[in-house]
């Protein structure tokens, strides 16, 4: 009994932190640009295929296969962002979620003839590869460091948006775009520096979540409607908000889907569904 | 005295701590042109809304014709003849100024619901739009789209929209806000022509137009009125000059 | 979860196509506004139609699949481009549709095909009714949400209740009884091109006299002005759920004709890519305008029937591309650049 709740509390931690390292960046710049970036996914999925080239083609340690892929999503965010997301700020909702879908579906076209259709795995260090026993019960190694290291970016997203000017700046914008403006924020470099941000972010959690959420070529389609539904339970805007959503749906989905295989995944449109009804801003919406 | 038209009772609306309306007292009789005025954030905007029911109130009442509509939405007060204009222009800019009186006819006559056309009614409510242009000057300007207008003619679609819906009681929202002086002529004009058994509130900053219309003014600060009377007698209460001071108010 | 109105931009969301006091013109007069293009479009629809049931029987079976879809973009075009409510999730009242006539012949022997789109609309309209109550609640991303987990949710039931729907495999032995007890569906596909046709025929004049009425043109109000609307009396949130209701009945019945007259219905009628493509298809044509979104379910039929056949891959890039190049560069889609043509001999004419 208490050996199934450990194992869905751990599963289910490791699945939120995969959700909430890879939508958080989302929820950024919604709440930040007002852009519904529907090919969000597909910057994640361009991080896993990152890890995983860098692992088995190039033979690069996991520990710079990560950071490679932050800097590249990165990059590849910010000229997406300078060169076409740019024009489409203050566009209507139809044409900014239409013109992410054409990002997402070229993307998947691409990533199939780059690199097939059939799932990608990266290679994890053997470090991460074997077991770890906590309270008498062995745990994959690897869902511990998928834990750690969505705690850890938490962690890192809280100094960055709570502690240095680049966040204040954030903050300012998010809350009154206009006002910051006034007072000499520079908001065009700090749309393509978030947008960067959040892209990498998310380029970093495809890499790191392949055990979980497997890379293929649709992963940006098949998964969009759970990063969709962290950032809006979640709130636009915050960061701790789709933390929070991510755990309830990543416990809930695993805890339904381990006690009631039959209607497991049930449990989690259910979950949204009353939530975005009960708190239509979601748990910590900057906007309203 | 007539019954009035419109009247609110002990109305009050806090936002947390903060009251921005204070147990108003109000009444509106028929044919009566009444002037809201008070420094800026004395929650004018707030008890327009409380009246139209954007903002529901702590506690109090609105009395709409003996009817109690407090609990009633805003579409449901408008259908009983409580009608406003807004202060900054909310029009349907890519529609013809023509086309934004025929919306307003249409639920008016009830016809929104109307899932065919009908090329006789269609004629009619035309018509009828163009004899209120008419009224207000702008018929040559019943087929451009409103965005085309200038700012002081847009103003006025604003109006025409709110006479398309036969008010008992209009709310005017600061009229001339945004025209220049030298064009306000052509709202007095238009609201001097207003039907006599309207009743009017108007909410505005040019003294000159309140003085030279109001019947009645009520003075609202922070929440709560502050006087009530006629032009005289707001002219030459002292509370509301040491309000006022510096803002020059005299008839 | 309201947008902020971006700055500097008047309240206004989608491209405007009003069928306003300007279109009781002579057809000359017609022919050079917006009505111009709609003619046009509509006389070369017309004509093609003809063709292909005169000389085209290889083609009739991908006509009826064309004629579909144009209805289904039509369901979505009164919601998304009149009304403006923005949808990610209609295909599942597409699909409920077709698994409503679907399980009907094959669980209860409701062969009969005409009463089966009626009970097919039915079904979808309450399904509407039901979550349009929800969905109309919020606004922006929280409503696409919305949309997208009550398709996501329907689509899970009909892949876990395999006994009513054949799960993933398909619904499969499903009967369809002659049309008026007279056409058989023939393996030509010429029953099935002709009864979609007319089934198309009696939607779209039902769509245009519907967005020429007063309750038409309240919805264009909607989507312009909101706040104004409520001032003007209208219940806003009851006209938008009848509209969400009429659309997804219509969508119903577009799904109701793939079951007929494919005689299976498979679990992609549910699928989010047949969403995010029903809203290609109208952006394509040109949101806000019911003959823009009929070119653009033809057009894009067509396109996807030449080059899926190549590699799915490419399908997608091509796809991509070209919605990215609309978005981009035609908002106002293939009928804006229609409309752009007809201006361009019209002041050549006059020249």
């Amino acid at each position: 009994m208490i050996t199934a709740a450990l194992t869905i509390l751990f599963h289910g931690l490791a699945f939120a932190m995969v959700l909430y390292i890879v939508s958080v960046g989302l929820g950024i710049t919604m709440g930040l640009m007002n852009f519904a970036n529907l090919a969000h996914g597909a910057f994640a999925a361009a991080g896993g295929y990152v890890v995983v080239m860098a692992t088995r083609s190039l033979g690069l340690p996991f520990w710079v296969a990560l950071p490679a892929a932050f800097v590249t999503v990165a990059l590849a965010g910010a000229v997406v962002e300078r060169l076409v997301v740019r024009t489409l700020y203050g566009a209507d909702e139809l044409r900014q979620v239409l013109f992410s879908i054409a990002l997402l579906f070229m993307a998947i076209a691409g990533f199939t003839l780059a690199f097939g259709p059939l799932q990608q795995q990266p290679e994890i260090p053997a470090a991460l590869s074997g077991q770890v026993t906590l309270g008498g019960i062995d745990f994959p190694a690897y869902r511990a460091f998928v834990i750690v290291a969505g705690v850890a970016i938490l962690a890192a997203l809280w100094l960055l948006i709570g502690r240095t000017r680049m966040g204040m700046r954030i903050r300012a914008a998010v809350d009154n775009r206009n006002m910051a403006e006034a007072v000499g924020v520079d908001t065009r470099m700090l749309f393509t520096l978030t947008f960067a941000l959040g892209t990498g972010i998310a380029g970093l959690g495809g890499g790191i979540g392949a055990d979980v959420l497997s890379i293929t070529p649709t992963y940006g389609q098949e998964y969009l409607v759970l990063f969709l539904i962290v950032v809006a339970v979640g709130g636009l805007g915050s960061i701790f908000g789709p933390f929070l959503a991510a755990l309830c749906i990543g416990v809930v989905d695993v805890a339904g889907k381990y006690l009631i295989p039959e209607f497991g995944a049930f449990f989690i449109y259910g979950v949204v569904i009353a939530i975005l009804l009960a708190k239509p801003a979601g748990f910590f919406g900057v906007r309203s | 005295m007539s019954a009035p038209i419109l009247e609110t009772r002990a109305l009050q609306k806090n936002f947390g701590a903060l009251t921005v309306a204070q147990n108003i007292d109000f009444s509106l009789e028929p044919g009566t042109f009444e002037a809201l005025i008070g420094p800026n954030g004395a929650g004018k905007s707030t008890f327009v809304n409380l009246l139209t029911g954007l903002v529901q109130p702590t506690s109090g009442s609105v009395i709409l014709d003996g009817e109690d509509v407090t609990a009633l939405s805003i579409e449901a007060r408008v259908k009983r003849g409580l009608v406003r204009t807004f202060q900054i222009n909310t029009l349907f800019n890519s529609l013809t100024v023509a086309e934004n009186v025929i919306l307003a006819l249409d639920e008016f006559h009830g016809q929104g619901w109307r899932p065919l056309p009908s090329p006789s009614r269609r004629r009619l409510i035309r018509d009828e739009a163009y004899e209120i242009l008419g009224r207000l000057g702008l018929d040559p300007w019943g087929n451009r789209e409103v965005r085309e207008l200038p700012y002081g003619r847009q103003r006025l679609v604003e109006i025409a929209i709110a006479l398309a819906l036969r008010p008992k009681v209009l709310l005017l929202d600061e009229p001339a806000a945004g025209i220049p002086s030298t064009e306000t002529g052509t709202v007095i004009e238009v609201l001097e022509n207003l039907a006599s058994n309207l009743a009017v509130l108007i909410i505005e900053h040019d003294m000159d137009l309140v003085f030279r219309f109001a019947q009645r003014i009520t003075v609202l600060v922070q929440g709560a009125v502050l006087a009530r009377g006629t032009p005289d007698e707001i002219a030459n209460n002292e509370t509301v000059k040491s309000v006022y001071l510096g803002e020059g108010i005299h008839a | 979860m309201a947008r902020p109105i971006p700055r500097n931009e008047p309240v206004k969301s989608l491209s405007v196509s009003y069928q306003g006091a300007a279109a009781s013109s002579t057809w000359r007069g017609l022919a050079m506004g917006r009505g111009g293009s709609d003619l046009v479009i509509a006389v070369l629809l017309g004509l093609a139609a003809l063709a292909t049931l005169l000389f085209g029987e290889a083609y009739w079976l991908l006509a009826a699949q064309v004629a579909i879809t144009m209805i289904f973009a039509l369901s979505v075009d009164l919601l998304v481009g009149f009304a403006g409510i923005v949808t990610l999730g209609h295909a599942v009242f597409f699909g409920l549709g077709a698994y409503a006539v679907g399980i009907a012949s094959v669980q209860f022997g409701w062969t009969e095909p005409l009463s089966a789109l009626l009970l097919a609309g039915a079904v979808s309209a309450l399904l509407g009714a039901a979550t349009g109550v929800l969905v109309l609640r919020t606004r922006g991303l929280g409503q696409l949400m919305l949309t997208m987990a009550f398709a996501s949710l329907v689509y899970e039931i009909a892949n876990r209740a395999k006994p009513l729907t054949g799960g993933a495999d398909g619904l499969q032995g499903m009967v369809v009884s002659p049309v008026a007890g007279l056409f058989e569906f023939d393996i030509f596909g010429l029953t099935a091109f002709v009864y979609t046709l007319a089934v198309l025929i009696v939607v779209v004049i039902f769509a245009v006299l519907m967005t020429r009425s007063p309750y038409g043109r309240s919805l264009v109000g909607i989507r312009e002005n909101r706040v104004r609307m409520q001032a003007i009396g209208t219940g806003v949130q009851r006209r938008l759920l009848s509209i969400y209701i009429v659309s997804a009945a219509l969508a119903g019945i577009a799904g109701a004709l793939l079951a007929q007259t494919s005689q299976f219905v498979g679990l992609n009628v549910l699928h989010f890519s047949l969403s995010g493509e029903i809203l290609i298809i109208v952006a394509l044509g040109g949101a806000g305008r019911l003959w823009g979104a009929l070119l653009g379910a033809v057009v894009f039929t067509l396109f996807k029937d030449r080059l899926s056949a190549l590699d799915p891959a490419y399908w997608y890039f091509w796809l991509g591309l070209l919605l990215a190049v609309i978005v981009l560069f035609a908002p106002k889609g293939l009928i804006g650049l229609v409309d752009r043509l007809l201006a361009l001999f019209r002041s050549k004419e006059a020249a």
